[in-house]
């Protein structure tokens, strides 16, 4: 086998060292029965060229957004990432190093990820930021635990804009943890009432911008009455790329900002691996979920970089920790820092002014087709048109025709009654021609 | 056979400033500053066009402040991210035994199957109909681990070991609760060598930590289980083989007590790797485990992550899986998204979308290259090279539970230091100067000081036999008394030793520019 270096004789002299004849000696802890005899029902080794047939043979079936007219969004985005990127995260000492837990020579490692908290800080407009989350989903989990340790209460409210997928992920987390949870109702306008719902007993108030149906969110409300109640503001994003053109979540008072990063840096890869973005103010950062860097200095004096504040940590404080969080998104987030280094941020609000443009042509160009109406009153590169049919149907129409059109709400929220719209996204990487397709192949469905 | 090719006797000679240099840099190895202090706010390296005058629709709410994010151009950032690489010690880069983290060899193959755009371009709310090749192979990969454990099921989904852990107690909160016993069962037993992320786990979701007892032989015994277990024990969390490198040989028998009194075995499976392909955890009578696709099946650990970690279930867990799964029908293989679109009761959701997708394909292409024969192999390799390791230096290192087999790792503890002024940290930076990655070191907290060595089977008799006899040296010289080798190491890493109080004390988790000089005289 080329991954085994071991050769027969090596194993023989090697059992002879030990004092051994068989190798199931070494086994012999494991109750006879149940030790197998031979290899399980499953086919034996291959070369790569074999492997790599029958792995090209499943990608083949497979649709790539680079393919098609291609508007799929709801929290995972189709962008250009530079060739750069992928190149670098290959490199055998980021790809195959561990977590720095002997900094001194992790020190790559720990400065991007020094480097990595100041960008994520800086876009989110606030203190700090951590060392990176699995995703946006399981960070806005975090969130709400984190503000229930900060309050010392125990009830969020989500709105009505937060992508289904992370509200579910908060609600099973909080119905284990016996953690109340109010969701309101799926908020395609833009237009709840969260503010009626903020009390003294609420611990945290949860809200997307872009929402899920890409409306744009004015926080600065929202923020005020929940620290007139002692509640904090968890500020959620599932595109980053908003954050170049758009005010920053903690310019408009949240608390704790988290979000997606996959846009930058990172291909969509049919849902993951991703990387979650957290970030927070100063005074919490004791409350903090994850892997945090910090500068220090060395023997020398020199300035190195190191892991800290581990004692909120499991390794450390066990049931008493922050969380449960022991890997993280080391790579990806190497992806999202690079990309952004290249970007930096005149490459950065250009991008965003590109993905906005886009998509106000593409509305414009929708909103022209009969039986399309554009439901937004703004947005950044995604929107809900309401269509003349069931969109779930007219998505698999498109898609046999090569175009795929967007996310139907109803895969999202089944029972809500929103069969008939369409989430539609469009990044920097769609064309004139892209857009004309879409409408054209509307027009022939509709 | 030793390389003593340049080893200091004392921490003086190899200070940085022998020899300085103009720049810091010496040689290949190159000072580099962070971004913020070599980038500029109007570079970017990426080209792209303004788009032409149009009307936004942001109502109102553009950015009115700069980010304040810096550029660099193409050929500045590789510059940057190679050198920032070239402080890093790999899997590529030597021997890298790290116990329980299992740093095998992370074959390119896997990289470039990875990127297929089939699988890497494909988005996961795409209609299914255009991504069937994508969910085959989620299904294929469910089937393998699987077969290997010989369980009911496998819940894909969750993104890391400890988000695998959380996945299969909230499976066993929704088994008990099912029952009607959720009010009565919140007690989990953790045996005290257990990895952090379990106690962490259990009482992130509610319940109460009752720790099992350390042993003087590393096994945990199943008279203490029993004395621990009542009505009001949920589920015990027992690592299998255990971080003391042994494999629990009472551990049928705790799953039957576990069973008999109504709980459920909850395994840790970060060491899958000694197993695979010798043993089933479903024989063992585990109800839930995960298995870190990053250690045991290779998936490349990139400095802290991507992970992922499935978790398979007993017949007893099955009906509450977590959405979204697999299933295939007639037409094909479908996705089941919504907890009310599935036959059984899943308890809720892990993450968004369907997981860890570049580290499925990864972990299958290493299965298939393997095969059953070579995964095999792959678990004897590991434990004899382990047990290769302690054969070399059970007579200069100490034990904690006697010269009996290990299985993928070996541990040691402190005893053999007693006396020498040089601490478990200090071999582990003095192993750093040898050109290796430490062990893992004061884990388990069950033993003092210890040291926990997991060579993994990618290691070759020729790297083995260097790295004991290194060990073998550096034994000697603490036990000869020379310290300034431990206590001043390393010598020769991009760093010396960092001070980590410091860091704690007063954080300084992200660049600031500094004061400008008026500011600064105030």
């Amino acid at each position: 086998m080329r991954y085994l270096p071991l050769s027969e004789t090596d194993r023989g002299e090697m059992l002879a060292r030990i004092g051994v004849k068989h190798v199931d000696e070494l086994f012999a802890d494991v109750p006879k029965s149940l030790l197998l005899d031979g290899p399980v029902d499953l086919p034996r080794r291959k070369g790569e060229l074999e492997v790599e047939r029958i792995l090209s043979r499943m990608s083949s079936k497979n649709v790539s957004a680079s393919s098609v007219p291609f508007f799929v969004g709801a929290g995972a985005y189709k962008h250009h990432v530079p060739a750069t990127v992928d190149h670098l995260i290959q490199r055998s000492e980021f790809l195959t190093s561990y977590t720095p837990y002997q900094p001194e020579i992790a020190q790559g490692t720990l400065q991007y990820l020094f480097e990595f908290q100041t960008q994520v800080a800086a876009l989110t407009g606030m203190d700090v930021a951590n060392a990176s989350m699995y995703d946006g989903s399981t960070g806005t989990g975090e969130a709400v635990l984190m503000a229930h340790r900060v309050t010392k209460r125990r009830k969020a409210v989500l709105s009505g804009g937060l992508h289904p997928h992370y509200v579910d992920v908060v609600k099973t987390l909080s119905d284990m943890a016996s953690d109340d949870v109010t969701v309101l109702p799926p908020d395609v306008m833009a237009d709840e009432d969260i503010l009626a719902q903020i009390d003294d007993s609420v611990s945290c108030v949860v809200v997307q911008s872009p929402d899920v149906f890409g409306n744009v969110r004015d926080l600065k409300a929202i923020a005020d009455k929940a620290h007139q109640h002692g509640a904090l503001l968890i500020a959620v994003f599932t595109e980053v790329v908003s954050l170049g053109l758009l005010e920053s979540p903690g310019a408009m008072g949240a608390d704790i900002v988290v979000g997606e990063g996959q846009s930058i840096g990172n291909a969509l890869n049919f849902g993951g691996p991703y990387v979650g973005l957290f970030a927070t103010q100063s005074k919490y950062v004791r409350q903090m979920p994850g892997r945090l860097c910090g500068e220090t200095v060395d023997a020398d004096g020199t300035r190195g970089f190191v892991l800290t504040l581990s004692t909120r940590e499991q390794h450390i404080r066990r049931d008493k920790a922050t969380s449960n969080i022991c890997t993280n998104s080391g790579l990806c987030c190497l992806a999202f820092t690079i990309h952004m280094t290249l970007l930096g941020e005149a490459g950065l609000a250009r991008l965003a002014r590109i993905n906005h443009a886009n998509a106000v042509k593409l509305a414009d160009a929708l909103g022209a087709v009969k039986g399309v109406e554009v439901l937004n009153k703004t947005f950044f590169n995604e929107f809900t048109i309401k269509l003349s049919k069931n969109a779930a149907e007219v998505v698999e129409q498109l898609a046999a025709k090569g175009v795929l059109a967007g996310v139907p709400v109803s895969r999202l929220l089944p029972g809500a009654n929103l069969d008939n719209l369409l989430l539609v996204a469009s990044t920097e990487v769609n064309t004139d021609d892209d857009r004309a397709a879409l409408a054209a192949a509307l027009k022939e469905v509709l | 056979m030793l390389n003593r090719q340049g080893r200091p006797t004392a921490a003086g000679e190899a200070g940085t400033n022998a020899h300085p240099t103009f720049t810091g840099n010496k040689a290949l190895a190159q000072v580099e500053p962070l971004i913020f202090e070599v980038g500029r706010y109007d570079v970017t390296g990426v080209d792209l066009d303004e788009p032409e005058d149009f009307k936004p629709r942001l109502g109102g709410l553009e950015r009115k402040e700069a980010i304040g994010l810096p550029g660099l151009s193409e050929p500045e950032t590789m510059r940057h991210y190679v050198r920032l690489s070239q402080m890093n010690y790999g899997i590529d880069t030597g021997l890298f035994p790290l116990g329980s983290c299992t740093m095998k060899h992370n074959a390119r193959l896997n990289e470039r199957v990875a990127r297929l755009p089939g699988f890497s371009d494909v988005h996961p709310l795409q209609p299914v109909s255009t991504v069937q090749g994508a969910l085959e192979l989620m299904s294929e990969l469910g089937r393998y681990l699987v077969t290997l454990t010989n369980m009911t099921t496998v819940a894909l989904s969750p993104k890391a070991g400890a988000h695998g852990e959380l996945c299969g107690m909230m499976a066993i909160k929704a088994a008990i609760e099912a029952k009607g016993e959720g009010a009565t069962r919140n007690v989990v037993l953790v045996p005290d060598s257990a990895h952090g992320t379990n106690p962490a786990t259990a009482a992130l979701i509610g319940f109460k930590v009752r720790p099992v007892p350390a042993r003087e032989d590393g096994w945990v015994h199943v008279e203490d289980v029993k004395k621990l277990l009542g009505p009001d024990v949920a589920a015990i969390m027992l690592t299998n083989p255990n971080t003391c490198g042994l494999f629990e040989n009472q551990v049928a028998e705790i799953a039957k007590a576990i069973h008999d009194a109504g709980a459920y075995f909850y395994c840790d499976g970060a060491n899958f790797n000694a197993i695979v392909g010798k043993a089933r955890p479903g024989d063992l009578g585990v109800d839930a485990m995960h298995i870190n696709l990053h250690k045991t099946f290779s998936t490349p650990h990139g400095g802290g992550g991507p992970g992922s970690g499935p978790v398979v279930l007993s017949a007893r867990l099955a009906p509450f899986a977590p959405v979204p799964f697999v299933t295939v029908d007639k037409d094909g293989f479908r996705l089941v998204e919504q907890e009310e679109d599935a036959d059984e009761k899943p308890f809720g959701r892990m993450t968004a979308f369907h997981g860890q997708m570049g580290m499925y394909v990864r972990a299958l292409s290493y299965m298939l290259s393997h095969g059953s024969d070579g995964m095999r192999q792959a678990s004897e390799d590991a434990v004899l090279n382990a047990n290769y390791i302690r054969a070399g230096l059970s007579d200069l290192m100490t034990l904690p539970f006697g010269d009996k087999p290990c299985m993928h790792e070996v541990l040691f503890d402190d005893a053999w230091l007693k006396d020498t002024g040089v601490t478990t940290l200090d071999v582990a930076k003095a192993m750093i100067d040898e050109g290796y990655h430490p062990m893992t070191m004061y884990f388990p907290l069950v033993v003092h000081g210890a040291m926990l060595i997991e060579p993994t089977e990618s290691e070759s008799k020729t790297s083995l036999d260097l790295f004991i006899a290194t060990l073998r040296d550096l034994a000697m010289a603490a036990k000869n008394g020379d310290t300034a080798r431990f206590t001043g190491a390393p010598y020769h890493a991009p760093r010396r030793r960092l001070d980590e109080t410091r860091a704690a004390r007063n954080p300084v988790l992200k660049w600031t520019p500094p004061a400008p000089l008026a500011e600064a005289a105030e």
